[in-house]
């Protein structure tokens, strides 16, 4: 598409408005910061958005600057859905005692992998439990970027990071990542989805169909980091396709229970491909990536089965 | 003078009977004893109807604090309530509230720490939260219970001191036990406690960021201006209490005197134990003995002025702390100390520690603590150096 077509275009597809201001300080092809704008131009002007300690919140927040053109609200690193149960709670009983109009606000937390399937598990699965009417985003880099690149239980197996670091006696991280989006289903809420910033109108869609849904909805936002992964700068949006396309980030949605793939792919690309570009994959070797291959597979077609594709 | 009516209430009911006429839009907690009275009573008034909030039974402490700061912050009158090893859970939340000018009202059931596993009261939890910036007070009846949570709304939610603020109620000696107090008409709460309007609430009309990143070029700044507007609470305070003395006939002042007129010895408690300390104190008058009873009432900000005054003609100061320093003795006994510092004139003071993890302070203990302070005192005179001493001990 030439430029102008573009500028025709686009603007009919997606809004301009931006409630995730630029000028913020994230690293140059910073896959989180691409997503938390999508996420923000679905979500609109009428919502309440509170944020994990994190890359997003020390980016965005710096006083007394903000890029948040939305009520926003930060207080720590593992209470994010609980700071929301409390606002969803505030805003209903205030509606219900007639103290303000209901304009049907959403209530959004954003969080990072860390935030959310280690140390703010519990609040996120108290939340999830108590049935509060809210969205909640984890953007997933797969470490500890902002602390510099600690592994989290969200690190794939076998990736570097300076608390798995590679040595004699070690691959990098020695565990398997955790499925978080299971985690949340298991929670039997209305919607759970995953998706990529590569893939922005599937993501844009579902932050709709979440925030629109009575009831918690999980978005696992797979954000590719060039900072904590060792890729080029400039391949952020082909690391979210290679990821898809070779099945190691299936996108897909379970709503009511019931499985959706978004995305097919009856023949999917080697992890190898995805994993080239990535310094902190590059001293596995062939036994190790073929185990990782193996897995993905195998994960890849159990998904299938589940949202019964052939 | 509003009247009300006398009733037969256990100190958690009072609490939970405050937080009904105060109105609150959000309840978050966790149930610890001795607290569960408290969140059980709650939980009942919202299901009957009676009070009009959401309660949200949350999964810890920790969330119950969190989703306290979120609903005061979307413009909400909150209540939590704890004790003991949950509000060690709640600690690290409980820095937000004040840092963020959030006026979230807690009720705290004081309770010793584990381990070994305790459930009974002292001030350990108290003494381990002293530095985040609450406004924090300590009831000694369930009268004040009642009193001082309707006395916090107002006071926190004041769009001139915006800070959180704290009842002490002591663990089981109050929230489990049932006394005569009067309660108020509920019209003459409503007057007393106006509605509330938070000023930047977090709305989508008005969009406001909270609880930005601050680096070293700023961060001193805002803890400046943090300690200026808590010493700024000390009028509000006083104020309310005043207000509250007219309205409803009974007063409060940050240091609480007992027959301290023309004593040349006062003891000093906070929390239950000193309605035990005045009973010895008068079997002591009655002996003919120069004492009296000193009681901390508000414990932060901590009333300087008010504690130099009441002390400033006696001999001896002898401090009981509920709670063990270790290394370094009793924290109330420190902070006591540090305060008369800078004075030319000031008594002696001995420090002991006693009713841990709820063990009993009789009247008798009461009496012979200060009968072994006169000792000290003598040996501090022949250039002897003192330990604080526990009571109540079996060798």
């Amino acid at each position: 598409m030439e430029k102008e077509e573009e500028e025709l275009f686009v603007p009919r597809l997606v809004t301009t408005e931006e409630n995730f201001a630029r000028g913020h300080r994230a690293c140059i092809g910073c896959g989180e910061a691409l997503a938390v704008r999508h996420v923000c131009k679905a979500l609109g002007k009428n919502v309440i958005i509170v944020t994990a300690t994190g890359c997003i919140e020390i980016i965005s927040s710096l006083l007394p600057q903000t890029s948040w053109r939305v009520p926003w609200i930060h207080t720590l690193f593992e209470n994010v859905a609980a700071v929301v149960s409390g606002i969803e709670s505030a805003y209903k009983a205030r509606v219900r005692k007639g103290k303000i109009p209901d304009k049907e606000v959403k209530f959004v937390g954003f969080a990072g992998d860390g935030a959310t399937s280690d140390i703010g598990l519990q609040a996120l699965s108290g939340a999830m439990e108590r049935g509060h009417n809210f969205l909640y985003c984890c953007f997933d880099n797969e470490a500890y970027m902002n602390t510099g690149i600690q592994r989290s239980s969200s690190t794939p197996y076998g990736a570097w990071t300076t608390t798995a670091p590679v040595g004699k006696k070690s691959i990098g991280q020695a565990t398997w990542k955790k499925n978080m989006p299971e985690i949340a289903v298991a929670h039997k809420i209305p919607y759970v989805a995953t998706a990529c910033p590569s893939y922005p109108f599937d993501l844009m869609d579902k932050v709709k169909k979440g925030a629109e849904i009575e009831g918690p909805a999980y978005i696992h936002i797979f954000s590719p980091c060039p900072t904590g992964w060792r890729y080029p700068t400039n391949l952020t949006i082909e690391m979210g396709r290679l990821a898809v396309e070779a099945g190691v980030f299936p996108l897909y949605e379970v709503i009511n229970g019931e499985y959706r793939l978004s995305f097919d792919f009856p023949e999917l690309k080697p992890v190898r491909e995805y994993m080239k570009e990535q310094r902190r994959f590059r001293h596995l070797t062939d036994d190790i990536i073929e185990k990782i291959q193996a897995r993905v597979e195998e994960e890849y077609f159990r998904l299938r089965e589940k949202a019964g594709v052939k | 003078m509003k009247k009300g009516k006398v009733v037969g209430l256990e100190g958690s009911f009072a609490v939970a009977e405050a937080v009904r006429m105060a109105n609150a839009d959000v309840i978050a907690a966790y149930p610890i004893t001795p607290q569960t009275h408290i969140v059980e009573r709650l939980s009942e008034l919202v299901a009957d109807g009676e009070l009009d909030a959401e309660f949200i039974c949350v999964e810890s402490e920790h969330t119950a604090m969190s989703a306290c700061v979120g609903a005061s912050a979307a413009g909400a009158r909150v209540f939590t309530c704890t004790a003991g090893q949950g509000l060690e859970l709640m600690h690290e939340v409980l820095y937000i509230p004040s840092s963020m000018r959030l006026p979230v009202v807690a009720v705290i059931a004081n309770r010793a720490l584990s381990a070994p596993l305790t459930v009974w009261c002292d001030h350990s939890d108290v003494m381990a939260i002293r530095d985040i910036g609450w406004i924090q007070m300590f009831a000694e009846n369930n009268q004040q219970a009642f009193d001082l949570t309707l006395c916090a709304y107002r006071i926190a939610e004041d769009n001139e001191v915006l800070f959180p603020t704290m009842v002490h109620l002591d663990g089981f000696y109050l929230s489990h036990v049932i006394e005569d107090m009067v309660l108020p008409d509920e019209e003459d709460v409503t007057g007393f406690i106006p509605e509330y309007k938070y000023p930047f609430t977090l709305d989508p009309d008005k969009p406001v960021s909270m609880g930005c990143y601050g680096p070293p070029f700023i961060y001193p700044e805002t803890k400046r201006a943090q300690e200026v507007a808590f010493e700024n609470t000390r009028p509000k305070i006083l104020g309310t209490w005043k207000e509250f003395g007219d309205t409803f006939g009974r007063y409060y002042s940050p240091v609480e005197k007992y027959k301290m007129e023309d004593a040349k010895i006062a003891l000093l408690t906070m929390g239950s134990c000193s309605e035990t300390a005045m009973l010895a104190i008068d079997e002591m008058r009655e002996e003919g003995k120069d004492v009296g009873l000193i009681r901390l009432r508000l414990w932060r900000p901590f009333p300087f002025k008010e504690f130099r005054d009441a002390v400033k003609d006696i001999e001896l100061l002898v401090v009981l702390d509920r709670c063990i320093s270790f290394g370094m003795g009793g924290p109330v006994c420190s902070e006591v100390k540090s305060a008369l510092y800078d004075k030319r004139e000031r008594p002696n003071i001995v420090g002991f520690i006693g009713g841990l993890g709820g063990r009993d302070i009789p009247i008798e203990g009461f009496k012979s603590l200060i009968q072994r302070a006169l000792e000290k005192v003598k040996a501090i005179e022949r250039g002897e150096e003192i330990e604080t001493e526990m009571i109540g001990i079996r060798e």
